[in-house]
C-alpha cells in the first residue's frame, strides 16, 4: 500500500488542501465549494481572498461539469485540487478534452494571458454583450473571469493521451 | 399581475417580483448550472410588467455572488428596464467587496438605465 504514502507525500509537497477525483456534477460542485469554504473559514482567511478563491473555484468546476456532460463516459471524469502555499492559493484542474479542441483552447488562453486588467475588462464586456449563450450553457466568460479575479495568468498544459488530451489548468490567487 | 416569490438556496438567489408591493429584488448567491432556465420566469414577468409598469420602478440587486453564466442573464434582466419609464437599478455591494462594486459599474456601463451603487457595511 505504498501508494497511500506516496499520495500523501505528493499532497504534502504540493501543499494540496483538497483533492477530488471522479464524476463532476452541480451537486459535487456545491459540496466541494462548501467544504473549501469551511476550510478557509477555519483557517481564518481574509474575506476578500476567500471570495476570490470561491469565485475561481466556481468557474473552474462549472467548466468541467459542462464539458463532462458532452464527453464520453470513460473520459468524463476529472480531477480538481486546491493548494495553499505561503504566497498564494492554487486552483488546479485536470480533465480530458478532444484533441481537436487543443488549438482553440490554446488560442483562447493565450489571448487572455496576453491582456492586462483593462484589456480583460474590455473582452469581458464584448463577450457578455455578444448575445446568446453557447450550447454548452456557458457564456464563454469563465476563463476571462478566472483571470480577472485572480489577477494572474492562467497556467496550462496539455498532456497527449492518444485519442484524448489531458488538459491541466492552474490559477493562482495571491494571499496578500 | 401575479407576484413571483422564490426562496434562495445555496446556489440560487431569492427572487421577489411583486407589482402591488412595488418590490423587485434579487438577493443572495447566483451560481445555478443552468442560469437561462432559472431566470426565464424573471424575464417573462418583466415583459408582462413592462406593459403596465408602476409609476416608479426600483430594481434592487443585492447579490453576494454570481457566476459568469448568471451574469449574461442578469444583463438581459437589467436591459429590459430600458423600456420602462422611470426605472432605476439599485446595486448593493458589501463595502469591502471590490469585485461586486466593479461588477455593478460594468452593468451600469452596459445598460442605459439610472443606476445607483450602494455600499453596505459588513
Amino acid at each position: 500500500m505504498n501508494f497511500v504514502y506516496d499520495l500523501y507525500s505528493t499532497m504534502q509537497n504540493e501543499k494540496i488542501i483538497l483533492a477530488y477525483e471522479g464524476e463532476f456534477t452541480q451537486e459535487i460542485t456545491k459540496s466541494v465549494l462548501a467544504m473549501t469554504e469551511r476550510n478557509l473559514d477555519s483557517m481564518g482567511e481574509e474575506s476578500s481572498i476567500k471570495k476570490k478563491v470561491f469565485k475561481v473555484m466556481v468557474e473552474c468546476l462549472q467548466n468541467i461539469v459542462k464539458h463532462a456532460d458532452e464527453t464520453e463516459r470513460d473520459y468524463s471524469e476529472a480531477v480538481f485540487m486546491v493548494g495553499k502555499q505561503d504566497e498564494n492559493y492554487t486552483i488546479i484542474s485536470g480533465n480530458f478534452i478532444e484533441q481537436s479542441d487543443v488549438v482553440s483552447l490554446t488560442q483562447k488562453l493565450e489571448q487572455i494571458n496576453g491582456l492586462d486588467a483593462d484589456g480583460l475588462k474590455t473582452l469581458y464586456k464584448e463577450v457578455i454583450r455578444g448575445g446568446a449563450l453557447s450550447d454548452k450553457g456557458g457564456a464563454g466568460l469563465g476563463f476571462i473571469d478566472m483571470a480577472r479575479k485572480s489577477g494572474n495568468n492562467l497556467e496550462y498544459e496539455f498532456i497527449d493521451k492518444g485519442e484524448y488530451s489531458f488538459f491541466c489548468l492552474k490559477t493562482r490567487i495571491n494571499r496578500s | 399581475m401575479a407576484a413571483i416569490n422564490i426562496d434562495g438556496t445555496e446556489d440560487t438567489p431569492k427572487v421577489v417580483l411583486d407589482k402591488d408591493a412595488n418590490l423587485l429584488e434579487i438577493s443572495g448567491r447566483s451560481l445555478p448550472e443552468d442560469a437561462a432556465e432559472f431566470y426565464q420566469p424573471v424575464l417573462d414577468w418583466l415583459d408582462e410588467y413592462a406593459q403596465s409598469p408602476n409609476g416608479e420602478t426600483d430594481f434592487q440587486m443585492k447579490l453576494e455572488y454570481f457566476n459568469t453564466a448568471s451574469s449574461k442573464l442578469l444583463l438581459d434582466i437589467l436591459t429590459k428596464l430600458e423600456d420602462i419609464d422611470n426605472a432605476k437599478v439599485s446595486w448593493y455591494f458589501n463595502e469591502d467587496d471590490e469585485d461586486m462594486e466593479e461588477a455593478g459599474e460594468e452593468f451600469e456601463e452596459l445598460i442605459d438605465v439610472d443606476f445607483e451603487l450602494i455600499s453596505i457595511e459588513d
